[in-house]
C-alpha cells in the first residue's frame, strides 16, 4: 500500500515535470511569434516568482515542523467526544493545523464517526482541513491582502458550521425514515 | 519584502529555533520533510508562474473581465466555481493565480468562488471520500460546499 503510494507520487512528479517542459516550450514558441509580448510576460512571471520565493520556503518549513511535532492521534483524542460549541471550535482548530493533504483526513473522520463523534463536527473538521489550513491562509494573505483573507475566513467558518449542522439534520432524518422502513 | 512575508519567515525561523533547542533530531527531520515537499511542489510552482505570465501578457483585461469580471454576473461566478471544483492544483498555488486574475479584471466574487470551490471540493478525492465516509455524507458535503462557496463569493463581492 505504501509502496503503491510512493510509486503514484513518483509518477505524479514525472508528469508535473513533463507538463512544465511542454509549457516552457509552448511559451518560447509563443514569444518568438509575438516578440512584443516578451517584456510583459517575463516581467509578470518574474514578479510572481519573487513573491513565491519570499514565502514558499518558510511555509514549507512551518508545514514540516507541524508534521513532525503534532501527533497524528491528536485529532481522535480531542474530537472523539467533544460536543456543542466546544466541539465545533475544536473541529475548526484541529482541521486548520497544517497536518497534511485532505485524503489522510478521510480515514480519521471515518474512525471518529464509528466512535460516535457528531456528524456536524466531522463535516466542520473536514471542511476546515480542506480550506482553512494555516499555511493556506498565510499565502492568501500574501497574495490577496488582509481584507480579502479575513472576510473569506470568517464567512467560510460561518457557512461551514451551518453546513455541518444541516448535513447532520439530513442524515439523522434519513436514518429515522430508514429505521421505520426497516422496522416494517 | 512585504510585512506578510516578513511575518511568515519570522514564524518559520522562530519555530525552527525552538525545534532545535527542544530536539535536534526531530528538527532535522522537519527540515528534510520541508525540503521534500518543496521539491515536490516546485514544478507546479513554475507551471503556475508561467501560466500567470502568459495570461496577463496575452489575454487582454477586457477579455478576462468579460468572462469572470463584474459584467459576467452570476453566470461568471458559477463558471469559475465549477472550474475550481474540477481543477486539481495545490491550494497554495491557487492564491497567486487568483491574484493575477484579480489584477487583470476578474471580480472579487469570481476569485473568491474559485478559491473556495478549489479547496473545499475534491472531485479527484471523491471516490476515496465515498469509500471512507459513505455516499451520503461525501456527496452532501461536496454538493453543499459548492452552494456555500457561491454564497460566500456573492457576499465577498458585496462587501469588498
Amino acid at each position: 500500500m505504501k509502496k503503491d503510494l510512493k510509486e503514484k507520487q513518483k509518477r505524479g512528479m514525472i508528469r508535473d515535470w513533463v507538463l512544465l517542459g511542454s509549457i516552457l516550450i509552448t511559451t518560447v514558441v509563443l514569444l518568438s511569434i509575438f516578440p512584443d509580448k516578451k517584456g510583459a510576460v517575463i516581467s509578470t512571471s518574474w514578479d510572481f516568482f519573487i513573491e513565491m520565493a519570499l514565502i514558499l520556503p518558510a511555509v514549507m518549513v512551518i508545514l514540516g515542523l507541524f508534521a513532525v511535532w503534532v501527533p497524528k492521534d491528536i485529532v481522535v483524542k480531542y474530537l472523539g467526544n467533544a460536543s456543542g460549541i466546544r466541539g465545533i471550535f475544536l473541529a475548526i482548530i484541529l482541521g486548520a493545523l497544517p497536518t497534511g493533504p485532505l485524503y489522510i483526513a478521510f480515514p480519521m473522520a471515518a474512525a471518529l464517526l464509528k466512535k460516535g463523534a457528531k456528524i456536524s463536527n466531522i463535516i466542520v473538521f473536514l471542511s476546515a482541513w480542506a480550506c482553512i489550513k494555516i499555511p493556506q491562509e498565510m499565502v492568501e494573505l500574501q497574495f490577496l491582502g488582509v481584507q480579502f483573507m479575513i472576510s473569506r475566513l470568517i464567512l467560510t467558518i460561518i457557512f461551514v458550521v451551518i453546513m455541518g449542522l444541516v448535513i447532520e439534520r439530513i442524515i439523522k432524518w434519513g436514518d429515522k425514515e430508514g429505521g421505520v422502513e426497516n422496522a416494517i | 519584502m512585504n510585512v506578510t512575508a516578513i511575518i511568515i519567515n519570522g514564524i518559520a525561523v522562530v519555530g525552527l529555533l525552538i525545534a532545535f533547542v527542544k530536539d535536534g533530531k526531530k528538527a532535522i527531520k522537519s527540515l528534510k520533510m520541508a525540503g521534500r515537499s518543496f521539491i515536490k511542489i516546485l514544478p507546479m510552482v513554475f507551471i503556475i508562474i508561467i501560466i500567470i505570465g502568459l495570461l496577463l501578457g496575452f489575454v487582454p483585461p477586457d477579455q478576462i473581465s468579460r468572462f469572470v469580471g463584474e459584467q459576467s454576473g452570476f453566470g461568471g461566478i458559477l463558471l469559475v466555481g465549477a472550474a475550481g471544483a474540477l481543477m486539481h492544483i495545490p491550494a497554495l498555488l491557487s492564491f497567486p493565480l487568483a491574484a493575477s486574475l484579480l489584477e487583470d479584471g476578474a471580480s472579487v466574487s469570481a476569485v473568491a468562488a474559485f478559491i473556495t470551490t478549489l479547496t473545499m471540493i475534491g472531485t479527484i478525492t471523491l471516490p476515496l471520500e465515498i469509500k471512507e465516509l459513505g455516499k451520503k455524507i461525501a456527496l452532501l458535503r461536496n454538493g453543499l460546499s459548492f452552494i456555500i462557496a457561491i454564497i460566500i463569493a456573492l457576499i465577498m463581492g458585496a462587501i469588498l
